[in-house]
């Protein structure tokens, strides 16, 4: 009589035993190691402790006496994360054809993707230091940050849009002799249209927000005031200046993402 | 007249899909291709107008041979030959008129189609063409708002504004209801013979080839094997062109070779 077989183990990630302990143990161990050398000064964090008090304690209640700076400071971020998605989302079109697989000889769409690949590596921050350093103060500054930021992701999202799009229409227009910049206007371009609006949407929104942190670093807007409230201890102004900041992109958000639901 | 001579299509190092085949189309005959799915029916029209590229071979349209035009040469010669496509392959978010105006995106300068300033005399000859297969009240309408018949109407419309010397169909039916089919396979015929346009069209429904084309060429597996008058086509010649295998083909030939 055969065997009742009614043991069932699911069989382990990693087959070799002794593998499968050797790089369960090396985790730990490593996460043991580094938690262990970490450089932490507890005299310090203790001292902070206090330092963080004094700091909340300041920015309670938050203080609107100086709205008129903080309301100055929104419409220059407004402003930046307006030029910056208009420049970003039409610089975007030509390098997002450029990086379509299907559309592109290949030496052009490796530039396309390197160009891509470049805006995106960096983080806005890094990008603005540059900025900054450049051409100064600002928010000049600030709209140049974006305008990379920007062609990072709408480039990306909307060159794989291309890359979808339903060939017979491209194929009817070659059939009719049509020039290379007349198909991608009549077969392409209406394809990806509806994209293209959800994407200068959701961008302008993405914008206002980085606006403010890349102000930080001295690019202008909301964030610059923000960088000044705290260098001059203005705690409760700056706490202000973070509700309204958080209010904003709240209702921007929502926004959007009403705008989009309804081309989508 | 269409001259195809000696006509190879191979992709990559494989079996060619198109074995040294020759055609000959003249005056305003309405040709009907019929044979098995990977006979080669679909890769024979595309070389044609070079949506394929053939690998060697002829095609002459008109004593203008198309095989070895580039550029500009080739879209000028490819605005002489109209295709209608089995999915239609109109620009759904476009209106009728614009996807009717696309077929003589070769014609005019990418401005003036990126503005849509059409020459008056497209506008006239558009809308006479959309009012003979009857969907010229359509014409402010977005292409995906019609059904499949009027949108196969709307290929067709623009194909002939191209002001073709031939009309390829790459199984201009397939996609449509009986009765549907019917009227196109009807309107294509009609309008070849008000045009004195020949029309070379890939068929799946033997049926409709016996009762609207003038000829019928038989592939089977990349050469031509039956050509002749609807009438000659009988049970024998369907069956050899219905029958088989790419491999038996292939060990047939070598047989053959040997």
């Amino acid at each position: 009589m055969s065997e009742v077989r009614d043991h069932w183990q699911k069989p382990p990630f990693i087959a070799n035993t002794a593998l499968r302990w050797l790089v369960y143990g090396g985790a730990i161990a490593y996460f043991l190691w580094v938690g262990a050398t970490m450089p932490i000064n507890w005299v310090r964090v203790s001292e902070g402790i206090g330092r963080a008090g004094q700091i909340f304690g300041g920015a309670f209640p938050p203080s609107f006496e100086r709205s008129g700076l903080l309301i100055d400071g929104f419409l220059e971020s407004l402003k930046i994360a307006l030029l910056a998605t208009a420049g970003g989302v039409i610089l975007s079109i030509p390098i997002a054809f450029m990086a379509a697989r299907n559309i592109v000889p290949l030496p052009v769409y490796y530039i396309g993707r390197a160009i891509i690949i470049i805006a995106r590596s960096f983080h806005p921050v890094i990008v603005a230091i540059i900025f900054v350093k450049s051409v100064g103060f600002g928010p000049f500054a600030g709209v140049l940050t974006l305008i990379v930021y920007s062609i990072g992701f709408v480039a990306k999202m909307l060159a794989e849009r291309i890359e979808e799009i339903d060939f017979g229409q491209v194929e009817a227009m070659r059939a009719a002799g049509a020039p290379y910049l007349s198909t991608l206007f009549y077969a392409i371009f209406p394809q990806i249209m509806p994209r293209q609006i959800g994407l200068a949407i959701y961008q302008l929104d993405s914008n206002l927000r980085a606006s403010a942190v890349v102000g930080l670093v001295g690019a202008g807007g909301i964030g610059a005031t923000l960088a000044n409230a705290f260098g001059r201890y203005d705690y409760d102004f700056a706490l202000a200046i973070t509700i309204v900041i958080v209010g904003v992109i709240l209702i921007s958000e929502g926004i959007s993402g009403q705008i989009r639901k309804r081309i989508g | 007249m269409l001259k195809i001579t000696n006509l190879v299509k191979r992709y990559g190092n494989g079996e060619p899909v198109l074995k040294d085949l020759d055609l000959m189309i003249e005056g305003e005959s309405v040709v009907s291709i019929i044979g098995s799915s990977g006979a080669g029916k679909s890769t024979l029209l595309r070389c044609i107008n070079r949506l394929v590229e053939p690998t060697s071979g002829s095609i002459e349209l008109n004593g203008n041979e198309l095989t070895k035009l580039k550029g500009r040469q080739l879209r000028t010669a490819r605005r002489k030959i109209g295709m209608v496509f089995q999915g239609f392959n109109l620009v759904d978010r476009l209106t009728v008129m614009e996807n009717v105006q696309s077929g003589r995106l070769g014609y005019i300068s990418t401005w003036a189609a990126v503005t849509r300033s059409y020459p008056k005399e497209d506008i006239r000859r558009a809308f006479e063409l959309m009012e003979r297969v009857g969907i010229a009240h359509y014409a402010n309408k977005r292409a995906d708002e019609l059904s499949g018949g009027e949108r196969q109407r709307v290929g067709v419309v623009r194909a002939l504004m191209q002001n073709p010397e031939i009309l390829l169909a790459d199984e201009p039916t397939a996609s449509l209801d009986p009765k549907t089919s019917e009227q196109i396979m009807e309107l294509l015929r009609n309008l070849a013979a008000e045009l004195k346009l020949p029309v070379l069209i890939n068929i799946h429904n033997v049926t409709e080839a016996k009762i609207y084309t003038d000829r019928i060429v038989g592939m089977r597996y990349g050469r031509i094997i039956f050509d002749d008058k609807p009438d000659a086509l009988d049970k024998e010649a369907m069956d050899k062109i219905y029958s088989g295998n790419p491999q038996a083909d292939r060990n047939q030939n070598m047989l053959e070779t040997a």
